[in-house]
């Protein structure tokens, strides 16, 4: 347990980074996880011309994992451009997040990645392969 | 030093939920950490008694045949053990007549063929149909359904603070001759036994039939359809120990005669041409292609294993744990309850919340502690909304849970408290 909710994780939980609503943005997309309901909204600003990150933020209600890795991801993404978001690999959220999770609670996990696909596609995408357990 | 006597494991009454599990093999494996399975999660699906599980395998080993057709020995043993199911499963719940009884696959059919069948032959534009803001999805959606191809609306009855229904707006959302009321008996969210006798006498009056929702009551407490005096009732088999796959619709003769087929094929007709059908009685006119045949035929032996523990015993039984866990939450600081404070319309589900910890990741400290527990929206997010909330941790008691489980779940949330503080206390 303590494996899971390490300490990095709980502070992650307690003060999220990049947390609220970029008022204007670019790029808007929201996205709930269907087990919980737990929802996530993520606001992305662009430079010009439209090709890179400048400032990105994610709010909504949620449990310890899936705030981590939305204030993990969400620190990772200025300066990248939208074709790398677009092809990052979600395995690279779960390596990052840099604790075990179980198969209950891989959406969690990957709420965020999903949201943000949501933003840089323009609509939204399907849970990757790697929130579904294989047990 | 004075010694202090053990606090008791064990809850006094007709039967030991501790002693019980040696009923159910799964309380033979332990859990990933290596401790005890205290499983309160009996409100999402029960487990298994060994006389389930062998009734269900003595079928396919001795007496497996198609029910209903063949003309030969094997057949009409597999038809009498069919039958004798349905005939326990009517006298469980006090109906009338065991050819009111369909088997289905669990209460979200029965209530899906009461909407598509009843529904669809007897509403239609500006007809109101009556649900509450407590159901379970499957109260819900069904209903949402046929309003929006009829034309009809559905409207919700109102909650309290506690958890109750808003009796208040009951009657007045009776007002205007609404066609159904479809209510649940108990809460699976919250855990509120609503008085259901009382709100079909105010339905009837109105001139609503009422469809109860009894998956979260008939695995807990006495049912009488007679004493009730509703129009429908639906019930899942799994929740009450039985086997998944299998539930059933009680329904009132005159109702199930009038209403059209809801799944058509082999079983339901008496003949077919190539022109058309004609259906079958009831209940074998709902009853398409081949059923759930040793499923429910497991339904009848959790039947007797419940009727053999006595039925205001599983009641009281869980009572007692209730008020154990109820009152032992209470007195933990940032720990939220949901429901009724009065055990009388409490039954053995309690909804929480940890002030500063998530639901989710309350149940998996949960699981790490050996107490398995569900999270989550309780597929009643209008429940969550009402409380704007996400989810909840909520646990369930049944029959196989002692005292020893409510000391298990309060050590729970103090592990979980110390990890994600700081709450004082």
């Amino acid at each position: 347990m303590d494996n899971l909710y390490r300490d990095f994780i709980l502070e992650h939980y307690r003060s999220p980074h990049n947390k609220g609503v970029l008022d204007p943005h670019d790029l808007h997309f929201a996205d709930s996880n269907p087990t919980c309901g737990d929802e996530m909204s993520m606001t992305l600003r662009l430079d010009e011309p439209k090709a890179h990150i400048t400032d990105v933020a994610f709010d909504g209600r949620g449990c310890a994992i899936s705030q981590a890795s939305a204030s993990i991801l969400t620190d990772e993404l200025r300066g990248k451009s939208l074709d790398e978001v677009r092809a990052m690999d979600p395995k690279q959220v779960l390596d990052d997040l840099g604790v075990p999770i179980g198969p209950a609670r891989l959406k969690c996990a990957l709420l965020s990645y999903k949201v943000l696909q949501g933003a840089v596609s323009g609509g939204e995408v399907s849970w990757p392969a790697e929130a579904e357990a294989v047990v | 030093m004075a010694v202090q006597p053990a606090a008791p494991t064990a809850i006094p009454g007709a039967f030991s939920g501790t002693a019980l599990r040696a009923d159910f093999p799964v309380f033979e494996r332990l859990t990933g950490t290596g401790r005890r399975l205290v499983f309160l999660d009996a409100a999402a699906s029960a487990l298994k008694p060994k006389v389930v599980i062998d009734a269900i395998s003595d079928t396919y080993s001795h007496h497996y045949a198609n029910v209903h057709r063949g003309i030969y020995e094997l057949s009409e043993d597999a038809t009498g053990r069919f039958e004798a199911a349905r005939r326990k499963v009517a006298a469980f719940l006090g109906a009338p007549s065991e050819r009111e009884i369909v088997f289905v696959r669990n209460a979200t059919e029965a209530i899906n063929l009461v909407a598509y069948s009843w529904g669809r032959a007897n509403v239609g534009k500006g007809d109101r149909i009556i649900t509450t803001q407590l159901e379970h999805h499957a109260n819900i959606v069904p209903w949402q359904q046929l309003a929006a191809e009829t034309g009809a609306t559905l409207e919700y009855v109102a909650i309290t603070d506690d958890g109750r229904l808003d009796m208040d707006d009951l009657a007045a959302k009776l007002e205007g001759r609404p066609k159904l009321l479809a209510v649940a008996q108990v809460s699976n969210a919250l855990g509120t036994i609503n008085p259901i006798a009382e709100i079909v006498e105010m339905a009837h009056r109105a001139g609503a039939l009422v469809l109860v929702d009894a998956a979260q009551s008939a695995p807990h407490m006495p049912i009488d359809i007679k004493a009730l005096g509703c129009d429908f009732l639906a019930i899942s088999g799994h929740k009450m120990l039985g086997p998944s796959g299998i539930g059933a619709l009680w329904g009132r003769r005159e109702l199930l005669d009038a209403m059209p087929p809801f799944m058509t094929g082999g079983s339901m007709i008496i003949r077919v041409t190539l022109d058309g059908a004609e259906w079958n009685e009831v209940p074998a006119k709902f009853e398409a292609g081949t059923p759930a045949i040793a499923e429910a035929i497991g339904l009848g032996a959790a039947i007797d294993y419940l009727t053999a523990l006595g039925m205001d015993n599983v009641r009281e039984h869980e009572r007692f744990l209730f008020e154990a866990a109820w009152k032992a939450l209470g007195e933990i600081p940032g720990v939220r309850r949901f429901g009724p404070d009065d055990p009388e319309i409490h039954a053995g589900v309690i909804s929480f919340v940890l002030d500063e910890a998530h639901p989710h990741d309350v149940a998996t400290i949960f699981d790490h502690e050996g107490v398995a527990v569900r999270a989550g929206h309780h597929c009643a997010q209008p429940v969550m909304l009402r409380y704007d909330i996400p989810a909840t941790t909520r646990a369930s008691f049944y029959v196989y849970n002692d005292l020893d489980d409510v000391e298990a779940l309060v050590g729970a949330v103090r592990a979980t408290q110390k990890l994600f503080g700081p709450v004082a206390s």
